[in-house]
Parts: C-alpha cells; structure tokens; sequence
C-alpha cells in the first residue's frame, strides 16, 4: 500500500514534470523575442543561460534582496540534495562521504533564506500585493521540510540504517515498510511525507520555473534573425 | 494643461507606496465597426465573449511559446515591480508588471490548470467576467510593451509579450482599441499611418527640396517611386510632417546626397510603422510588413533602409525576414534592412562623410534609447551596436555629449511613456506621469551639465516628448533626432566618393 503510494507520488513528479516540459519544447516561437542585448551565436546563448541558471544574473540586477535570499536558499538546496545521495546509495562514493558538515551548514542556510523570502513577501508592500496564498504556502512547505530534516539532524535522531534501508529497498522496487519506533521515525515520516506532497504539487505549481527556465524565448534564443532566416511554424504563407 | 495633473519632478527615481486604483478610470476609447471591420475582428462585443475568449486564450497558448512558459513559471519574486514607468509614475499597482500579466495569469490558471480549476482561491485564479475584462481593457492598454520589466525577471518573463496576447484576445471577442485599430486600418488603405495620400507626399518631398537648396545650397534630392534606385528609404511617415521628425528625414537626405547612392522612399509603403505588433496580431503585423517587401520588388531596389522608429525597427530588424523573406533578391553584402544609423555610421567609417561638430556647438546633447531598439534589437555586428552606433554618430557631429544616469539608459532605458499604441490624447494622464522617470534622470543632467538637446531614433518618443516634456517646464525644442544633428554637421560639398 505505501510503496503504492510513493510511486503514485514519483510517478506523478516525473510524468507530469516531464509533460509541461513536453509542452514547452513544442510549443511553437513564432518570432524571434530575446531580450537584447543578446548574444548573437548558440554557444553564447548557452552562457547566458547558464548565468542565469547558476547566477541568477537577470534577478542579480534586479533585486539584490531578493537575490541574496534566493541564492542562499538555492544554493543550499543544491547541497542538501547532493549530500542526500548517502541515504539513497549504497556503497555511498567516497566523494559524499565529506559531505557531511556541509550538508548540516546548507541545511541551516536553507531554511534560513526561506525565512528571508517568507519576511521579504510579507514586508514589502509590492511583493505581498502580488502573492496568492500558494505562494506563502509553498515557501512554508519547503521550511517544514527543512526543519524537520534539521531536528532529525539535530535534535532527535531517526536509525539511520533502517531508513538507508527503507530507502534502497523503495529504489530496488521492494517493498516499502515504514519504522514506527521513536520521536524521531515519526519526523522522519513527516519528512518524507512533506517531500512526496512537494513533489506532487511541482508539477502543476510555479515550481515548473526550474525546467521554463530553459524555455524562455526571450533567454533562449540567438539574436541572429537577419543573418538566419527564423520561419514561424504556423505561419500560412510562410 | 491645466487639466493634467503634471507630478514635481524629484531629485532621484523613488520606487512608491502602493496607492491602488490610481489607473482605474483610465481606458481607452473602445474601437468601433468602422475600424475594427477592415482588420478581420468582430465589429463589437460578441455574445458569447467569455467562452470565445477562453478558446482563443487556449489556441494562442498552442501558438506562443512565450505565452505558455511565462504563464507558468512567474515565481512572483517581485523583482519586475518596481521596473515600469507606468507603476513609478502612478503607483496603481496594476501597473507593476507581474500583477498586470496577473489580469491575465488568474484567467490562465482558471481554465487552464488543474490547481485554478480546482482550488482558485488558492493560487489566485479568477472567472473571465465583466470585471476581469474592464480591467484588461484598462491595463492591457497602460503597458507600452517596452520589455524593462523583462530585463530583470530571472526569467525574461516579458509582459509585453502578455499585454498582446491580452488585446489579441480583446480583439478577437470584439474589444478593440480604437486609437491601434484606426490606424492598422488606414496603413491597408492608405499606405501610412498618418493617411497621407501620395499628391501631399509628393508635394512636402518637393517643398523639402527647395528648402534644402534654398538653406545650403545644395540640389539635394528627396526622390518618391523612382524605379531602379538602390536603396528604399523607408522612415516612419511622421517624419513627413511633424516636428522635430522632419528634421531627421533632412538629415537621412543628405547623407543619402553626400554618399553619392541613389534612393527612394515609397508612396505605397510610406510607414516603416507596424502597429499590427502593438495589437499583438502575426496576421496583422505580417499584412503590414508585406507591403514594403512588395515595394521593394516592384522599385527594383537593392537594400532596404529604415528610418528612426523604434518598434518599426524591431519589427524590421527581428520580424522582416520571418513576416517577408527571404531577402534573395536584395544585395547580399549589406544587411537586410538596414538601420539609418547604421547606414550612415557606415559611410562616416568609409570616410565617405564629413562633419562639422561646431555646427552643433549651440547643443550640449544626451541620448535616450527606445525601448524597442534597445531591448529588442540589434545595429551592427555586434550585441550592444544599438546603443554604441548611434552614440557614435552623435560623437561624430556634436562636441558636447552627456549621459543620463546610467540605471535608465541602454538596456535599463525608461519608456518614453508613449509606446506599445499609447500615443492617443485620451492616455494623456498615463502619458504625462509614465515619463516621470525619464524626465527625473533629463532634468538631472539639464541642471548639472546644462544639457539641451534630447537625441531620439523614434518617431513615438519625438511625439510624445514634445507634448510631454513642455508640461513639465522642458522646452520642446530640446527634443530632436540623431539625424538633426547630422543634418546640421554634416558638410555637403565636394564628394568623397566611396563606391
Ligand atoms: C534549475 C533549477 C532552479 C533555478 C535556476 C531556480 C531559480 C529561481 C529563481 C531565480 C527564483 C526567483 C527568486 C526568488 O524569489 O527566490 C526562484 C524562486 C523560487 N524557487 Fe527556484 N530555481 C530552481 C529550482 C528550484 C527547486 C528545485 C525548488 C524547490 C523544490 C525551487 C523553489 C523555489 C521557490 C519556492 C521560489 C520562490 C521563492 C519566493 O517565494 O520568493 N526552485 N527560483
Ligand atoms: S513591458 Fe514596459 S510598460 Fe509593459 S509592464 Fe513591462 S515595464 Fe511596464
Ligand atoms: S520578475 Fe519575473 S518571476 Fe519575478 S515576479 Fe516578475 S515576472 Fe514573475
């Protein structure tokens, strides 16, 4: 029954992730609309994108508040993600092995710079005009995912060996039992519990812009329409 | 005048408190059958609008790219809040650019995702009703579709691309503007925007002639439907007739004089004005476009050369070859089309042109970029040309040159308050207060460096400036072309000779 369940939740990450994708690779450009100055080969349209993927760039020159909170949210998600290879691996590869007192840091900065962009869409005027219940939502969704990681990390520790376990039995298509013995299993369940409801909205939420990014035209495109004669799909005449 | 409420201008641009509703009252007039009819869209409200704007609304998101993922992945990180014009200068919060793609997100997410259709309340989704649509009326129609806001989203969410499929689907259910559709019409009637009819074309060709002989000396040749000339000269056809514009038009004369090349403008595509881009319509723009293509077969030309316009050279430089090409039967060794700045910026590099900077003595000049040509287009071989090729040509015909803050210019350039089909006396009050930015950063560099001289390459900005600026107690004649400046410097005379 809960294996059921985690794979309904995996298959509905994956398939409807992979479906908006889908959609934005086909669906068609009609004109060419990069914000310019852009660069004017693919390779630099590359760079760009990967500025801002890895940067933030645009956001960068538009908000350093923003920018500041955003980045130490991102960037600590990125660590906490890659240090969570151990519980999923198994030999863990020697590299992740010195993952550890990163991952508790980026754990930290990570609930921390959501609690920045939860004040900041509260305090400036501008940014709460614009924000739908979802959007609070989310961010306090990602910080119940945080925080129960941390206390799990900090204050009462689930057995680390039965959730390897429970973890790689879910990956090699066994069966899937959750432990029920202390304080610190139920966080553990409360935990995955959030993750696998993140994963579930993902698909249909603004959290899509981390596949958009790479759909947006006016970031994707070559500024070369004199040069390279750009046609337009559903153009009759052509 | 009176009658406007003109803001103070302050020292520096404040980002303000937001004061909702400011805009509320201000929508344009509504088009009429007369001219909603020539363009293929309902002659009014149809019946059964909000069922045919949702469809339409779906359709489109088949079509646009841009339209799907913007929809989608705004994060409403707010950083485009504070990045138009329209909001600096009026403070409604419609005006900030996430909550006007919003008018149009909360429709998206209503029909076409399963969180709106499930649980609107949630994530702000809203019905397509009357309200909703009032309100698209009136802030799809306070967006100059100028692309700051773009610039600064982490995902080059760009409203303008919003606002026009808003008044896309506006039109299709019958809701036209009528200051945008009145003239998409006359440009399929007439051949311009302005209606000009070639006997009055003709006549101000040959008036300006005269005028040029008459100041200089000199046989300068603005020449209408001459078969077999190598260049068409397509400007925007306020050049014919408004001022400052005109002054521009001398200027490309002389240059076209000076380099020895013959040209032509056309009386059957007098407009290098699109303003089938402003309503958002490919069908339109592309009608539109279709014409000078046409015109530049039948006059047998071998390039194609734009005036100083600045969606017109977005249109030109980004959409030409998609709405037109291919180019095969224009010259392969020039750029098609061509930017006048480029054009003349040319020729100056060949040593083809001379020029008098003293002529310009009088003017201690700074330059403001268009939106459209900064943000969305390109001179030259390289990114940035559009802001490096007319400086230039400024550098070359003045000895004082200034620049404006450098948070509004280039790429971070702030709307003239005209654009994206604005340009109507009934937006006045948008108009006035959407350049405030603008004018803080010229009033700045008018005080510290005595600054006088306003350089545009747009038609619209020159419109709109010359109403605009007076209200704030700038004089118009500080507003002017690139092309008036080298109108004044350049020395016509002996030719160098280049080809
Ligand atoms: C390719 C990967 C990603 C990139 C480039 C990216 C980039 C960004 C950027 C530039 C912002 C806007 C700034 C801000 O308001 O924070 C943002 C916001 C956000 N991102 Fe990501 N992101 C990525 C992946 C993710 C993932 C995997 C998650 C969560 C599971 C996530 C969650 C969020 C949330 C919740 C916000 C909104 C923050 C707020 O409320 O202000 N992002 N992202
Ligand atoms: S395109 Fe320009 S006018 Fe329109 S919302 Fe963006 S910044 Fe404002
Ligand atoms: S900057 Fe982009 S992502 Fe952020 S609120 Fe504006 S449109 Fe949305």
């Amino acid at each position: 029954m809960l294996t059921l369940l985690a794979y309904a939740v995996l298959g509905i990450f994956f398939i409807g992730f992979g479906r908006r994708l889908w959609i934005y690779s086909q669906a068609p450009a009609p004109l060419l609309i990069p914000t310019t100055p852009a660069p004017v080969t693919r390779l630099g349209v590359m760079g760009r994108l990967f500025r801002e993927v890895v940067f933030f760039e645009s956001l960068f020159k538009g908000d350093k508040l923003a920018w500041i909170a955003s980045y130490l949210f991102h960037g600590a998600l990125a660590v906490v993600l890659i240090r969570h290879i151990r519980y999923f691996v198994d030999p863990l590869p020697a590299l992740f092995a010195h993952f550890q007192i990163f991952g508790i840091l980026a754990g930290l900065a990570m609930v921390g710079g959501l609690g920045l962009l939860f004040l900041r869409r509260l305090v400036i005027d501008r940014v709460r005009y614009i924000s739908s219940p979802s959007d609070y939502l989310v961010l306090l969704l990602l910080i119940g995912i945080g925080v129960t990681g941390l206390a799990m990390t900090f204050l009462f520790r689930p057995d680390i060996v039965t959730i390897k376990e429970v973890m790689t039995n879910l990956f090699s298509f066994s069966s899937l039992s959750l432990p029920l013995f202390s304080f610190g299993d139920a966080l553990f369940i409360l935990h995955l519990s959030l993750v696998g409801l993140l994963l579930v909205i993902f698909p249909f939420s603004k959290l899509m812009h981390m596949g958009g990014i790479f759909f947006s035209p006016t970031r994707n495109q070559v500024d070369n329409p004199r040069e390279v004669r750009h046609v337009n799909p559903w153009d009759g005449q052509k | 005048m009176a009658d406007y409420d003109v803001p103070e201008i302050p020292e520096d641009i404040e980002t303000p408190s937001l004061e909702p509703g400011t805009m509320g009252h201000l929508a344009p007039y509504p088009s009429v059958e007369k001219h909603m009819k020539p363009l293929g869209f309902p002659a009014a409200k149809v019946d059964n609008w909000q069922e045919e704007g949702i469809e339409k609304l779906g359709s489109m998101l088949e079509k646009y790219k841009s339209l799907q993922v913007f929809l989608d992945i705004c994060v409403k990180c707010g950083a485009c809040a504070d990045k138009c014009h329209y909001y600096l200068g009026t403070k409604d919060p419609n005006n900030m650019p996430v909550a006007r793609a919003d008018l149009l997100r909360q429709v998206y997410r209503r029909y076409y995702t399963a969180a709106g259709k499930f649980a609107p309340g949630l994530v702000g989704a809203k019905d397509f009703d009357q309200e909703t649509l009032d309100k698209w009326f009136t802030y799809y129609h306070q967006c100059s579709q100028c692309r700051r806001c773009s610039v600064f989203c982490p995902y080059g969410i760009d409203t303008a691309e919003i606002t026009m499929a808003a008044r896309e689907i506006m039109d299709a259910i019958g809701v036209g503007h009528k200051y945008t559709t009145e003239i998409v019409a006359k440009v399929h009637e007439v051949g311009n925007n302005l209606g000009i009819p070639k006997p009055a074309l003709k006549g101000t060709l040959e008036f300006l002639e005269e005028d040029i002989l008459e100041t200089t000396g000199h046989d300068v040749r603005l020449p209408l439907d001459v078969e077999g000339a190598d260049v068409l000269l397509v400007p925007p056809s306020a050049d014919f007739f408004s001022e400052p514009h005109i002054m521009s038009l001398m200027g490309y004369a002389k240059v076209f004089h000076q380099a020895g090349i013959s040209y032509t403008i056309s009386s059957v595509a007098s407009e290098a004005a699109n303003f089938g881009m402003f309503i958002g319509s490919f069908e339109q723009k592309q009608k539109i476009a279709k014409r000078i293509a046409e015109q530049a077969q039948d006059l047998k030309v071998k390039r194609l050369v734009v005036g100083e316009c600045g969606h017109a050279w977005r249109v030109a430089y980004s959409f030409w070859n998609t709405l037109n090409g291919p180019f095969d039967y224009l010259d392969p060794r020039y750029p098609a089309p061509q930017h006048i700045c480029e054009f003349t910026h040319d020729l100056y590099q060949q040593g083809a042109l001379t020029f008098d900077k003293e002529a310009n003595d009088e003017y201690t000049v700074t330059m403001h970029d268009s939106c459209n040509v900064a943000r969305a287009s390109r001179m030259g071989p390289n990114p940035g040309g559009q802001f490096e090729i007319p400086r230039a040509l400024i550098r070359a015909t003045c000895n004082k040159y200034v620049e404006m803050d450098p948070e509004t210019i280039r790429e971070k350039t702030f709307c003239c308050g005209g654009g994206g089909g604005l340009l109507t006396d009934e937006l006045m009050d948008l108009r006035i207060k959407g350049a405030l930015p603008r004018v803080t950063a010229l009033k700045r560099v008018m005080d510290q460096d005595g600054v006088n001289f306003l350089a545009l390459i747009c038609a619209i900005c020159k419109a709109q400036f010359t109403k605009v600026l007076p209200m704030y107690g700038i004089p118009m004649d500080t507003v002017g072309g690139v092309h008036q400046l080298v109108s004044n410097a350049i020395q016509l005379g002996a030719k160098k000779g280049i080809i």
